[in-house]
């Protein structure tokens, strides 16, 4: 099965970051990047660059900023491939994000 | 007695099913199909020599039939039909025991608390939704809906039917035991004897992890209280412990409940689930060793690191003889919104004499009191002040 992990974390949680603690999570996300399972990944640029765009009455209107106004946003995404739920836990789990006070979103993708 | 034979295997039935389906409304679809047929047949036949193998074998065979005829879902079967079995076949010593699975999938931790519960007591404990739904005060629908989330997510995100493999264990286990002991919890609100219900959910626990000694400690715990439960009440009130009629109190459950916790300690427990159980054992004592159950209490508190924990310690120190001791240690605590904690107090500041100040403290209990019987109960102590 194909799941999304989401990974959302307060901006510039990793700049805050000891040398030594950012070096490992940096290491870390390389890792996960390589991983076999890992589909695709992405890291997303801050949330001030985000835009949200709707269309009403054919006209597309843009809002500047990110859909929710909440402490922690979502910083990247990856696809992965596993097994059942708890193995694209235990993926989740090993993304820097989760123990640096972030957190990671879990959920299947549709089949159809 | 059908009925019993029913109960008694519909764990069982349905775990096998769900492991062979991979799907909770086909397997339950088919269970009660296996069961209605079985209703009819073995009342003029009579009950086979294995009933679970038979259940399992009918219920097999109408879910393919089933499946069979629905042609486009064919894809959803997990594994090829079995051969049609005949009558000989029935063998239960055949038909694997996935009631472990069922158990891990049921109290998986990305449900909700409240779906794990509904769940295993829909799935494994064979109770109808209704009854469930009266057990927890809430609507039929309401419950309905809750059993139909929980199995939802089970099967949109892929939460396995399996055993957690070794480096996942413990914690599953630890959620397996906190699900039951919910229920065990439960039991006292509503109609339904749920505690009844959860010391069977633990004898089968029980039987699956004869290794795991915080399962053994659980069940002993269940089985030693629920002995007490006649005595715990007079009518609407509350009896204490010291104040409780033991000619109400099973003590052939008490006696088994030991049995149970001596399992759990010689495989080396020393988990909270075993100590509460030594301290429950310990109490149930014609002649309650109060610094033991004060040591043992001591080491829950160290386990857990609750602050109730560390009150009922306290409590027992002055059950020991010590209760300057024991307001000096509940003082300590930071438990100012807790009812326990000011009627506590108010014991102890009694038993030392203070009683102006024993009665501030069970004025403020009473305020927090929420339940009639906890009202009359501390009314009843201020009276007495």
């Amino acid at each position: 099965m194909q799941y999304a992990l989401m990974i959302y974390g307060e901006p510039g949680y990793i700049e805050a970051l000891s040398d030594e603690e950012r070096e490992a999570a940096y290491a870390d996300y390389f890792a996960f990047a390589e991983d076999e399972r890992c589909v695709s990944a992405a890291q997303l640029q801050p949330a001030e660059t985000a835009t949200c765009v709707r269309v009403a009455g054919g006209r597309t209107l843009m809002t500047d900023g990110p859909f929710a106004d909440t402490k922690e946003v979502l910083g990247g995404f990856c696809l992965v491939e596993a097994a059942d739920l708890d193995e694209a836990i235990e993926l989740a789990a090993r993304i820097p994000a989760a123990r640096f006070g972030g957190m990671v979103e879990v959920r299947p993708v549709m089949r159809f | 007695m059908l009925e019993e034979v029913f109960r008694e295997q519909w764990g069982r039935v349905l775990a096998s099913l769900v492991g062979f389906l991979g799907d909770f409304d086909r397997a339950e679809e088919a269970a009660q199909e296996a069961f209605a047929i079985a209703a009819q047949r073995w009342l003029t036949s009579g009950e086979p020599d294995n009933p679970g193998a038979w259940l399992v074998t009918t219920a097999r065979n109408r879910a393919i039939d089933r499946i069979r005829r629905e042609r486009t879902l064919a894809d959803k079967l997990h594994l090829l039909p079995a051969p049609e079995a005949t009558v000989d076949e029935f063998d239960d010593t055949l038909i694997k025991d996935e009631r472990l699975e069922l158990i891990f999938t049921c109290c998986h931790p990305a449900l909700p608390l409240e779906g794990q519960v509904a769940l295993t007591l829909r799935t494994l404990g064979g109770l109808q939704t209704a009854e469930i739904a009266r057990a927890f005060l809430v609507s039929e629908e309401t419950m309905k809906r809750r059993l139909t989330r929980a199995k939802n997510k089970i099967r949109a995100t892929g939460i396995p039917f399996a055993v957690p493999g070794a480096h996942l264990l413990p914690e599953r286990v630890d959620a397996v035991l906190a699900v039951i002991y919910l229920i065990y919890n439960e039991g006292y609100r509503g109609r339904v004897d749920l505690g009844a219900e959860a010391i069977r959910l633990g004898h089968v626990l029980a039987t699956l992890m004869p290794g795991e000694p915080e399962v053994h400690g659980l069940l002993a715990l269940m089985m030693i209280h629920h002995a007490r439960r006649r005595a715990r009440f007079s009518g609407e009130d509350l009896v204490l412990l010291n104040d409780q009629d033991r000619s109400l109190w099973d003590m052939r459950q008490i006696t088994a409940g030991r049995a149970v916790l001596d399992r759990g300690l010689a495989l080396g427990g020393r988990g909270a689930y075993v100590v509460q159980a030594v301290i429950a054992s310990l109490q149930a004592r014609e002649r309650i060793d109060w610094p033991r159950v004060a040591a043992m209490y001591r080491r829950l508190a160290n386990l857990t690191g609750s602050p109730v924990v560390e009150l009922n310690h306290a409590v027992a120190i002055a059950q020991a003889g010590d209760p300057a001791a024991a307001l000096h240690a509940v003082d300590r605590l930071d438990l100012d919104g807790y009812l326990y904690f000011h009627s506590t107090r108010g014991e102890l500041l009694r038993r030392l004499g203070r009683d102006a100040e024993a009665r501030t403290a069970y004025r403020r209990a009473l305020e927090l009191a929420t339940s009639t019987p906890e009202q009359r109960f501390l009314a009843r102590r201020l009276q007495q002040l």
